[in-house]
């Protein structure tokens, strides 16, 4: 019965799509309000459906309903209530599902929340809205149909793949959706304005806070799903260039290209025909990477010929959806006027080479993990395109980028002084040298590119104190004004201070863990001490202990410093999930500082020794640290004044700050 | 030790192999730098069986196979060169997962120099094209219309003067 319910609601949400995908257009056509307002109803309407829908394939996996397929494939009754829930979108049918309720969700809120839009505007924006949406509860009712019943129901179910049986589904999913759907929005935006032939700097103002949403869940959900390959697959990797991680690291790329362009559309109305195309092409990367992951394609090019309903389908949806924007833009984009002159060393300039090296990246990315297909289908060659390629490439396209980015918010807009941005970074890069100098001494006849690498993020971070205390005048004016300076400086600004300080503080972190990574190998058996980069640890013994869904062996190691000083015990173990026959290893790490120690269990021999696998990674927390600085830089941005109140107004504030004189 | 390896390879070959972690403490080779050259090299290859994971991250037996080949190769004196051709030949250019510069790989390896260049001289043309149209029309645009102006005036007029602190 709930089943059934949740497919019809589905089938109604698609229902409410189609008349969300027309009827508003033809308001705007016609100029009629009320048509027009269709839009809002519907898309509020479809959001409790979808909702509705969501819920009701959550509640059977809640109560193993096993005569549901999907909960039968992905459940088991024994399985923790947090993971019955998590399994929801733990497969494919359950996780397009959430992908559609997040579609709803983000336009139910451009309807409750986009009162000051153009009334033509937020139909266009919902009606193409509705066609993404309708393409997609097409292809889950056609292809995907999560509430399909068993004729026969068996009594368990075949549980959920143990790997998955973590925390880290309960938000690296969501989080990645609510981030490439997201940019549905600025996609669903572009295309309003290419319609409608209009596009103007409040149509920025109106994209940036949703662009900026999009943005803050992708960066969180793809350093989550980082962490979260890092501790559960035991060997410490954390990005591994892998097609599905290439496949949010596309719209990352392009979503942070669009962001910065959006700033100058807004600030100086000029790049808005590249803003559009930049808004396009990164939903357009978003449902590439629907179909990359979802099609099946990724494993083989044959995996995808033995069941092409599903890839065909997406592939389908993906042609329709990107193929026409593009094209609508060809035909369109020579309509809308270019302003706001700039000369190359500009604030805008600056911004034009971030995305000029970010899209150049994301091309990167998308060469890379496209052509292996490719070829394959061209004539058959089989080759991989792996991490070293990718390593290779991309260090290139960013140093140049890094260096770049402190002397942005220097540069005045319209007409910078390159010198005078230079003679300020002056305190930042003696402080990089500084740190330079420091490692090459410390680690003499070590690696000379890693104190490099990390005299660059030092360049980057002191580049965005450096910006932040230009702008309070910190030292030339007392400091109760620079304080009181701080305190008026618009969000946005504190914002782009705390994002770009997180990519330095995430290099450092990526070059410290893969130069200064030590690591140990070796069998070894209880009482055996193991000794990595200063640490003691002992394995004093292997206990069996018996789980909800599974069974482990428990190894617990006493952890001290080489000197003697006790930390305490760390307890990696490897489990065995009966139902589907596979084990896991559960990593343990000791934070310490910034730095971990990892150890990860390998098979027990038959004399009774361990193998074991112990990782020191310095500094390793920051790789993490560096996105939550960044999207902490983006909500800043978000909660702007200029963002909150919707009517732009003539800025007092700096006037009132003026120094006394 | 090439025999000892050897061996080892054919002894592992005939009980077959347990499930198990990556680098395993029986592969290690006891020259470090021999093993630090090993383990460089198994970060190039690929294992043939996994997703796109190399076979010093792989747990599969055949990246055992593979890892184990490599440390025989080397203690059999190759160079890494040697080493990687010896493998592209058996096994073919699938086991880079850093593919070589070859005709039918042109396009992976030159798009992103091309992409970079081709945007920076596309920006730089406009720019300049749009430079020298604006010198052009310099004049027709300094100059606001009567309504412009007209409106600015007012805008000035209306503005109230900044608040001086006392």
């Amino acid at each position: 019965m709930i089943a059934e319910a949740g497919h019809y609601a589905l089938v109604l949400a698609l229902a409410l799509a189609l008349i969300q995908s027309t009827v508003p257009i033809f308001g705007a056509r016609l100029g009629d309000p009320a048509l027009m307002n269709v839009a809002r109803s519907t898309a509020l309407a479809q959001l409790v459906f979808v909702l509705g829908s969501f819920a009701a394939l959550v509640t059977l996996h809640v109560t193993s309903d096993f005569s549901v397929v999907n909960v039968y494939e992905n459940s088991h009754s024994l399985k923790p209530l947090i993971y019955k829930i998590t399994g929801v979108w733990g497969n494919h049918e359950g996780s397009m599902l959430l992908w559609v309720s997040i579609l709803a969700l983000f336009g139910g809120l451009v309807a409750a929340f986009g009162n000051n839009l153009p009334l033509s505007l937020r139909a266009h924006v919902l009606a193409v809205q509705a066609w993404i949406a309708s393409a997609f509860y097409l292809f889950i009712l056609i292809t995907s149909n999560p509430f399909l019943r068993i004729a026969n129901p068996p009594i368990e179910g075949r549980d959920l793949n143990p790997v998955l049986q973590d925390i880290g589904l309960a938000v690296h999913p969501p989080m990645l959706y609510l981030g490439y759907v997201g940019f549905s929005i600025s996609f669903s935006f572009a295309v309003a304005a290419l319609l409608e032939g209009r596009i103007d700097a409040a149509w920025a103002r109106w994209v940036r806070p949703w662009t900026l949403l999009a943005w803050i869940f992708l960066t969180l959900g793809i350093a989550m799903g980082s962490y979260w390959a890092y501790y559960e697959l035991g060997w410490g990797g954390w990005w591994f260039w892998d097609p599905v991680e290439n496949a949010s690291l596309m719209p990352w790329l392009a979503g942070t290209a669009l962001l910065h362009s959006a700033v100058v559309m807004e600030k100086r109305n000029a790049l808005k025909v590249w803003t559009i195309l930049l808004s396009i092409l990164t939903f357009s990367l978003s449902l590439l990477g629907t179909f990359l992951v979802r099609s099946g394609v990724l494993t083989s090019v044959h995996a995808f010929a033995t069941d092409p309903t599903r890839g065909v389908f997406i592939l389908l949806i993906l042609c329709v959806f990107i193929g026409g924007s593009l094209t609508l833009y060809v035909w369109r984009a020579s309509a809308l006027k270019q302003g706001g002159l700039f000369a190359p060393i500009s604030r805008e300039g600056a911004l034009v080479l971030n995305n000029l090296f970010l899209t150049t990246a994301c091309a990167t990315v998308f060469v890379g993990t496209l052509y292996p297909l490719a070829l394959e289908v061209i004539n058959g060659d089989k080759i991989s395109v792996g991490a070293p390629f990718f390593n290779l490439t991309f260090a290139p396209l960013f140093v140049p980028l890094m260096i770049a980015v402190p002397f942005g918010p220097l540069l005045a807009w319209k007409r910078g002084d390159l010198l005078g941005a230079a003679q300020r970074l002056f305190a930042a890069g003696v402080a990089a040298l500084v740190a330079i100098a420091i490692l090459w001494a410390w680690t003499s006849g070590g690696s000379t590119l890693a104190p490099l690498a990390i005299g660059l993020a030092v360049f980057v971070i002191a580049g965005a104190l450096v910006d932040l205390a230009e702008r309070i005048a910190l030292f030339r004016v007392p400091f109760a004004i620079s304080a009181r300076r701080a305190r008026g400086l618009p969000r946005a600004s504190w914002g782009t201070v705390f994002a770009h300080a997180g990519v330095g503080i995430a290099l450092i972190g990526i070059v410290c863990e893969t130069t200064w990574n030590s690591e140990y190998i070796g069998s070894m058996k209880p009482g055996d001490v193991a000794h990595v980069a200063g640490y003691a640890l002992r394995l004093d013994g292997l206990t069996p202990r018996q789980g909800p869904n599974f069974r482990e062996m428990v190894a617990r190691f006493e952890v001290s410093l080489d000197d003697g000083e006790r930390l305490g015990a760390m307890t990696p173990s490897k489990r065995n999930f009966t139902t589907r026959g596979s084990t896991t290893t559960e990593a343990a790490l000791m934070t310490r500082g910034v730095s971990q120690l990892y150890i990860s269990l390998g098979d027990t021999r038959a004399d009774g020794a361990t193998d074991v696998r112990i990782y020191h990674k310095p500094m390793v927390l920051l790789i993490w640290f560096g996105p939550v600085f960044m999207a902490f830089g983006g909500l800043l941005s978000l909660s702007d004044r200029r963002l909150r109140v919707g009517a732009p107004k003539p800025a007092r504030a700096p006037r009132e700050l003026q120094p006394a004189e | 030790m090439k025999r000892f390896l050897a061996a080892a390879f054919v002894l592992w070959v005939a009980l077959g192999s347990p499930a198990a972690y990556a680098v395993q403490p029986d592969e290690i080779m006891a020259d470090p730098a021999s093993e630090l050259r090993a383990r460089n090299l198994s970060r190039e290859l690929r294992c043939m069986v996994c997703q796109n994971q190399s076979i010093d991250d792989s747990e599969a037996p055949l990246a055992r196979d593979l890892r184990l080949l490599v440390r025989e190769r080397i203690a059999a004196g190759d160079s890494d060169a040697q080493v990687l051709d010896f493998l592209v030949a058996r096994y073919g250019e699938f086991v880079l997962l850093k593919p070589r510069l070859e005709p039918h790989t042109w396009l992976l390896w030159l798009l992103p120099p091309l992409v970079l260049g081709g945007g920076g001289l596309a920006l730089w043309f406009q720019g300049r094209r749009r430079s020298r149209s604006a010198a052009a029309t310099d004049h027709s645009t300094v100059k606001l219309t009567a309504e412009e102006q007209a409106r600015l005036e007012r805008l000035i007029a209306e503005e109230p003067l900044p608040d001086r602190p006392a």
